[in-house]
């Protein structure tokens, strides 16, 4: 029997008195890697944001290794935030954010052994070569590496990523992929992963959730994509687009 | 040359110059960053509902001036924090109410003329031993924050969330934050004068962001800024006879231009 490291029961979330995301059940053994797919404000994110610990106003029950997630060590979760949402005008070098990751708070003179540390994790992903670049300048993607890094160097037992594939070419993606592949397996991280990446869900994560203002269906992977639950997850309620989601070409890519 | 050195209000305006300069260029890296530049406005006008009551009790402004403008600054982050109304359209409500209950205040004294217009434009004649006796409290306290707090407001100016879930408690540091700058922004009043506090609060960190590629330079750079101009512009203002913070805020503004074209080589 496995342990299980995060339990929902009859979860509710979302914003000040809005908890639009409603009645999460599920049960994530550890080192799992779990998939999360929906439309675009189904509530992935504030999903993700609820196990951090960022949202006060839940109902229901919510147990990150039978603990509440205000009570989780910082460094027990490593977060991957959605790119779009980092305020890149901050004058910062991808060296900093890590090393913030490393003391869990920013640093304005950065020691020599956090130095040393966080080169390490960034030459791991493949970030060291703009590791003095200030992040204004930098690409998504590879901005997207250096928060992994940053998520990475905690040693996290839970990876919390939201869309750490998107805006990148398709070999950073699978070099990101196999890497995040690697920490799940080699390491035994389990990983949460928002994507939009529906093949990448089937092919190489043991379950997926899937999302629209409440939770569709959670479960193993392969059985996850049927027709009926794509279109709950993906069609609006009042009127049917009539999308023909195929579980072949899936299967086939 | 150095004659100006010989007069007490010349001493008293220099060593708050110097004080004050380093106070708003290091709050100002934080302001700048936060985009909240209304935040130096709005506090400064409110400060002027606190004079106001305090010219007409016949006290020193500054006893009044202090807990109001502290009270505003509170009350945004209160309601950002309870309501969710943005930061800009509560300075915007608090800072028209402010400046509206100054001005019957001082249509109450009818017999007043004293200073109103110094503290609308700085004056570096006004400087009182009271003043610099707060400057200088609030500079050692400012001091202790460069090392006790500067890393988790920078944390949070970044991004809160990522703060936030580093259990940093955001809320009260931002409290701390904005009650310091309120401070901030009542004992600079005398030599800036209302009018141009945001500018000052503003200019040195915009000016050391440009140059900056950490945020530990900007603030570094901003303070280096903050000082210089008011050592400059005080002596030039004693010289030309102008007002002082007119002075200090045309010579911030000469090297923001300086680093924009610097940069943009
Ligand atoms: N600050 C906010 N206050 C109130 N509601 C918000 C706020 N931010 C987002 N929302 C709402 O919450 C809902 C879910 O947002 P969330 O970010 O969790 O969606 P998502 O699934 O991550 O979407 P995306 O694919 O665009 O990233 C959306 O309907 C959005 O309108
Ligand atoms: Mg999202």
């Amino acid at each position: 029997m496995q342990n299980i490291i995060l339990s929902a029961k009859n979860l509710s979330t979302g914003y000040a008195n809005q908890l639009f995301l409603e009645n999460i059940n599920l049960q994530i053994p550890e080192s799992s890697y779990v998939a999360v797919v929906g439309p675009n404000g189904s509530g992935k994110t504030t999903f993700l944001k609820t196990i951090l610990g960022l949202k006060k106003n839940y109902t229901g029950e919510l147990l990150i290794n039978n603990e509440k997630p205000e009570n989780v060590p910082s460094t027990w979760i490593g977060y991957v935030p959605q790119i779009k949402t980092i305020d890149r005008s901050f004058p910062a070098l991808p060296i900093e954010l890590v090393a913030s990751g490393i003391k869990k708070n920013w640093v304005g003179v950065i020691p020599k052994e956090a130095k040393d540390k966080a080169m390490e994790i960034l030459t791991e992903v493949g970030a060291d070569s703009y590791a003095f670049k200030s992040i204004e300048q930098l690409s998504g993607g590879q901005l997207q590496r250096v928060f992994l890094a940053r998520s990475l160097v905690r040693k996290p037992k839970l990876l919390l990523l939201d869309e750490p594939a998107t805006g990148i070419d398709l070999v950073c993606e699978l070099s990101i992929n196999s890497l995040i592949n690697e920490y799940n397996k080699k390491h035994n991280v389990t990983v949460i992963m928002v994507t939009h990446d529906w093949s990448a869900a089937y092919h190489h994560t043991n379950f997926v959730l899937l999302l629209n203002k409440k939770q569709i269906y959670f479960g193993e992977s392969k059985s996850a994509f049927t027709d009926e639950n794509l279109q709950n997850t993906f069609s609006h309620s009042g009127h049917h687009h009539d999308i023909k989601f195929g579980m072949k070409e899936l299967v086939n890519a | 040359m150095l004659d100006f050195l010989n007069y007490t209000f010349m001493q008293n305006a220099l060593l708050a110059g110097v004080l004050i300069g380093f106070l708003a260029s290091y709050y100002g890296v934080f302001v700048v960053q936060r985009k909240m530049s209304f935040l130096g406005s709005g506090l400064s006008h409110s400060a002027f509902g606190g004079v106001a009551l305090g010219i007409l009790l016949n006290t020193e402004p500054l006893w009044i001036a202090i807990p109001f403008t502290m009270l505003v600054a509170i009350a945004i982050v209160y309601l950002k924090d309870k309501t969710g109304i943005e930061t800009d359209t509560s300075i915007g409500i608090l800072f028209s109410v402010s400046v509206a209950i100054g001005i019957i205040l001082l249509s109450l004294r009818t017999n007043y003329s004293g200073d109103a217009y110094s503290y609308l434009f700085g004056s570096i004649l006004s400087v009182s031993t009271n003043d610099i006796i707060v400057t200088a409290i609030l500079s050692v306290i400012t001091l202790a924050t460069f090392f006790f707090k500067w890393a988790s407001w920078a944390y949070a100016s970044f991004d809160s969330e990522l703060a936030i879930s580093d259990k940093i408690n955001v809320l009260r540091d931002d409290y701390l934050l904005n009650v310091l700058i309120a401070i901030t922004i009542v004992v600079a009043m005398k030599i800036v004068g209302i009018i141009l506090i945001s500018a000052f609060l503003v200019i040195p960190a915009a000016s050391g962001k440009i140059i900056s590629k950490t945020f530990f330079q900007m603030t570094i750079i901003s303070i280096i800024i903050g000082i210089t101009s008011s050592i400059v512009g005080l002596i030039l203002s004693y010289y030309f006879d102008i007002p002082s913070g007119a002075v200090i805020i045309l010579f911030q503004t000469l090297i923001f231009l300086i680093f924009g074209i610097i940069k943009r080589k």
